[in-house]
C-alpha cells in the first residue's frame, strides 16, 4: 500500500468568488454590462450596527400601551401654505408607473392612505389609480418630465424635485422595451417597445442657483401652496443638503445606496454612492449649521426594514423615513409562493432583481396583463398598511423604553455602535466606550 | 421711454405693473381666471427680467409682456397666448401644454424644453438646447439656434429659418427638425431625411401659424432619428 500525502481542501478565492467568476463569464458571453433592479446588495455598515441603550436608573421609561408616544410629523412648513401632515414618520418612496404595474401603484396608494401617510409618483407621470387611492400624493419632478403636466402638478399634495437617487447618484432612469406597453408609451410620449433611458440631468436648470429659480417657478405655478422636496442620492450629503436648503427646499430627501431602482447597471448600484447610515449625520449637520434643523425636514431612505431602523434614523436627527423595496415586499415581491416560477427565470425567491425584464411572477414589476392580475390592490394595500403599523409600533416600543413621548425626541445619546465604522458614521460611541471615532482629535 | 407710455396698449386690457404689484399677485390673478371670465386680455408692464412671469396659465387669455423677462416665462402654459415684447431668459415656455408664446427678441437656453404642445415662436435667435426633450410642442425660430438643440427630442416640430449649432438632435426620438440654413453638426442618431410632400405641407402650416412670410418650405432640409439606438445594441456603444 503506497502512502499518499494528505491533500489540501480545494480553496476558492475570496477575491474571485463564485459570483465574480459568474459575472466574468456572463460578460464574456454577452458583451454587455449586467442590468438589474433593487439597491446595493453588498454588506454595508447599517442600522444593525447600532443599539439603543434603553432606560435604567439615569433615565426612566414610559409605560408601553398606556403612555402616549407621538408618531406624527409635518413636512413642508417652511414655505408651503398647505404642508403635509402625516400620522407616521414613514412614507412610501417614488416608484414609477411603467416600472410597476397599475395594480401595484394602486396598492401602494391604498396602503399608505390606510396608514395616514403619503405615497409618491415616479418617472412615468401620475396615474389615476394612485391619485384616486392616495390621500396624500407626492408628485415627482424628474429630468425626463414624462407625463409632467399642469393639471397633475396642481392636484398633487407636494412636489419632489428629483436630482438623484441612492442606487445611482448621477444616473437617469431606464425602462427596457419589453415594459413599454401602449399605456406606458403614451404617458411618456415615446414609441412602443423602444428602450427608454431617461436623462440624468434636468433639461432646463443646472446647479444650485438655477434650482432656486426652478423652485420659485414651481411655487408660482402652484400658488405657494405645496411643499417642495428636493431628493438627492447619497453622494455628498452635507453639501447637497446645504445647497437644497439654499435653493429653497421645504424638505430634503437623501437616498442611500441601499435604496432601490427599477433598473440600472450592477456596477453603478454597487460602486457609486454612500451607505444610508453614512449619509444621515452629514445631512443633519448641514441643517444644524444653517440653523434649519426641524425647520426644513429631512427624509432618509435606503434599506429601512423595521421599526428599529425607523427609530435609529429618527434618533440620528431625521424627521421621516421612506420605504420602497420593503413596501414592494409587503405587496408580495419575491414571495416564496412563486418559487417554481423564480426557478424558471434562473433565480430564487429573495434574489429576484430582474425587474426591468417585466416578467415578475409576483405581478408587481411588470406590464404583462396576466401577471399583474396576481396583485389584488385591496389585499396588497392592506398588507402594506399592516406592515407600516408594525414598524410604527416597533419604533414606539423602543422610544418608550428610552423614555420618549414622541419618536422625534429620540436622540443620538440613546445610541451606541457595535463597530468602529458605524460609530464613526453615526457619530455615536462604540459600545462599552466613550469613543466616537473622529471626535475630540482621535 | 417708460414702458407705461406704450401707445399700443389695448384699452380693455387688465394692466399689471410689476413695479407696483408683485409677481405672486400677477400669477395668482391669472390662476383665478375661470372659463367664463371676460378678462381675456392682460398686459404686464415693467417685467425687468423677472423670473416666472405668467407661469401656469390655464385659460385662453392673451398676455402682452412689455419688456424682457428672466427664466421660465410662460412655463407650463395651457392655452394662454403670451407675447414677450423683448427678449426671454432660459426656459421660456418650458413644458408648455397648449396655447402660444411669441418672443419678439432673442431667447436664452432651453427654449421650449419638454414642451407637450402649443406653439413657441422666437422672432430673434435662440441659444443652446432649444427644444431639449420636446414632447409635442411646435417651435419656430426666425434666426439661429445654438448647440445641442433638440437633444432627446421625443415629438413635435422644430423649425429654424437660420442656422443650427453643433450636435443638432442628439439622441433624438420622433421629433421632426426643419433647418433652412447650415447645420454645424448632427448629434448621435440624427440624420438628414427626405422632404416628402407631407412634410412640405406640414412645414407650410407651421410657417403660416408662426406668421412667417416670404419663405418657402422647399428651402428647408429635414432631420430626424435614424432609430438605430432605439434598442440597445452593444455594437452601437461607440455612438455615445
Amino acid at each position: 500500500m503506497t502512502y499518499r500525502n494528505p491533500p489540501t481542501t480545494p480553496r476558492k478565492s475570496a477575491t474571485f468568488d463564485d459570483y465574480t467568476l459568474s459575472e466574468i463569464r456572463r460578460a464574456a458571453a454577452t458583451g454587455i454590462y449586467d442590468i438589474r433592479g433593487a439597491g446595493a446588495k453588498r454588506k454595508l455598515p447599517h442600522f444593525d450596527d447600532l443599539l439603543f441603550l434603553g432606560a435604567s436608573i439615569s433615565r426612566y421609561p414610559l409605560e408601553g400601551y398606556r403612555e402616549r408616544c407621538d408618531t406624527s410629523v409635518v413636512l413642508g412648513s417652511r414655505h408651503a401654505k398647505k404642508p403635509i401632515e402625516l400620522k407616521i414618520p414613514i412614507t412610501v418612496a417614488g416608484m414609477s408607473f411603467g416600472s410597476l404595474s397599475g395594480p401595484a401603484k394602486e396598492a401602494l396608494g391604498r396602503g399608505a392612505t390606510l396608514s395616514g401617510t403619503s405615497t409618491t409618483t415616479g418617472d412615468g407621470g401620475m396615474t389615476e389609480e394612485e391619485r384616486g387611492h392616495s390621500k396624500q400624493l407626492v408628485y415627482q419632478y424628474l429630468p425626463s418630465r414624462y407625463g409632467m403636466n399642469l393639471r397633475d402638478l396642481r392636484r398633487a399634495d407636494a412636489i419632489e424635485v428629483v436630482v438623484g437617487q441612492g442606487a445611482k447618484p448621477g444616473g437617469g432612469g431606464m425602462l427596457l422595451g419589453q415594459k413599454i406597453s401602449d399605456r406606458v408609451a403614451e404617458m411618456r410620449t415615446l414609441p412602443k417597445g423602444i428602450d427608454q433611458r431617461s436623462a440624468s440631468r434636468h433639461p432646463d436648470w443646472t446647479g444650485p442657483d438655477d434650482l432656486e429659480i426652478k423652485i420659485l417657478e414651481l411655487r408660482e405655478i402652484t400658488d405657494w401652496e405645496k411643499p417642495i422636496y428636493v431628493k438627492v442620492g447619497g453622494a455628498r450629503p452635507y453639501y447637497d443638503t446645504a445647497l437644497a436648503v439654499k435653493a429653497g427646499a421645504d424638505v430634503v430627501v437623501v437616498d442611500g445606496m441601499q435604496g432601490g431602482t427599477a433598473a440600472t447597471q450592477e456596477v453603478f448600484i454597487e460602486n457609486v454612492g454612500q451607505p444610508t447610515l453614512a449619509c444621515i449625520r452629514p445631512a443633519v449637520q448641514a441643517l444644524q449649521d444653517l440653523g434649519m434643523h426641524r425647520k426644513v425636514q429631512l427624509i432618509i431612505s435606503g434599506g429601512i426594514r423595521n421599526g428599529a431602523d425607523v427609530a435609529k434614523a429618527l434618533a440620528l436627527g431625521v424627521d421621516a423615513v421612506s420605504i420602497g423595496t420593503a413596501a414592494l415586499v409587503a405587496l408580495g415581491d419575491n414571495d416564496p409562493r412563486w418559487e417554481a416560477e423564480y426557478n424558471e427565470l434562473g433565480t430564487t425567491a429573495g434574489a429576484y432583481d430582474d425587474w426591468h425584464e417585466g416578467r415578475d411572477p409576483a405581478g408587481i414589476t411588470t406590464q404583462d396583463p396576466e401577471l399583474m392580475k396576481r396583485v389584488d390592490p385591496i389585499a396588497a394595500g392592506r398588507r402594506l398598511a399592516n406592515y407600516l403599523k408594525v414598524m410604527t409600533l416597533e419604533a414606539q416600543t423602543i422610544a418608550r423604553a428610552c423614555g420618549k413621548n414622541s419618536l422625534h425626541n429620540l436622540e443620538p445619546e440613546d445610541l451606541v455602535a457595535l463597530t468602529i465604522e458605524a460609530a464613526a458614521m453615526a457619530g455615536v460611541p462604540l459600545a462599552g466606550t466613550n469613543w466616537i471615532p473622529g471626535k475630540n482629535g482621535f | 421711454m417708460p414702458a407705461t407710455s406704450k401707445a399700443t396698449r389695448e384699452s380693455h386690457a387688465r394692466v399689471f405693473d410689476l413695479d407696483v404689484q408683485s409677481l405672486r399677485e400677477l400669477n395668482q390673478a391669472l390662476h383665478k381666471l375661470t372659463p367664463g371670465s371676460n378678462e381675456t386680455a392682460w398686459e404686464v408692464l415693467n417685467p425687468k427680467g423677472n423670473h416666472s412671469v405668467a407661469v401656469g396659465v390655464d385659460q385662453p387669455v392673451s398676455i402682452d409682456v412689455r419688456g424682457s423677462v428672466g427664466y421660465y416665462c410662460g412655463g407650463m402654459n395651457s392655452g394662454g397666448a403670451i407675447t414677450v415684447h423683448g427678449s426671454a431668459g432660459p426656459g421660456v415656455g418650458e413644458n408648455m401644454m397648449s396655447g402660444s408664446i411669441v418672443v419678439k427678441g432673442d431667447a436664452s437656453q432651453y427654449a421650449g424644453a419638454t414642451g407637450k404642445g402649443g406653439l413657441l415662436v422666437i422672432e430673434g435667435n435662440a441659444s443652446s438646447r432649444c427644444g431639449i426633450s420636446m414632447k409635442g410642442i411646435d417651435i419656430v425660430v426666425h434666426g439661429n439656434i445654438g448647440h445641442m438643440s433638440a437633444f432627446m427630442a421625443q415629438s413635435g416640430n422644430l423649425v429654424v429659418l437660420g442656422d443650427a449649432g453643433d450636435a443638432l438632435g442628439d439622441s433624438i426620438y420622433e421629433a421632426r427638425l426643419f433647418v433652412r440654413g447650415k447645420v454645424d453638426s448632427l448629434g448621435a442618431d440624427c440624420i438628414a431625411k427626405e422632404m416628402r410632400p407631407e412634410h412640405l405641407e406640414l412645414l407650410q402650416g407651421l410657417l403660416d401659424r408662426a406668421g412667417v412670410t416670404g419663405v418657402k418650405p422647399s428651402e428647408f432640409k429635414r432631420y430626424g432619428s435614424a432609430r438605430t439606438l432605439y434598442n440597445f445594441n452593444i455594437d452601437n456603444a461607440d455612438a455615445y
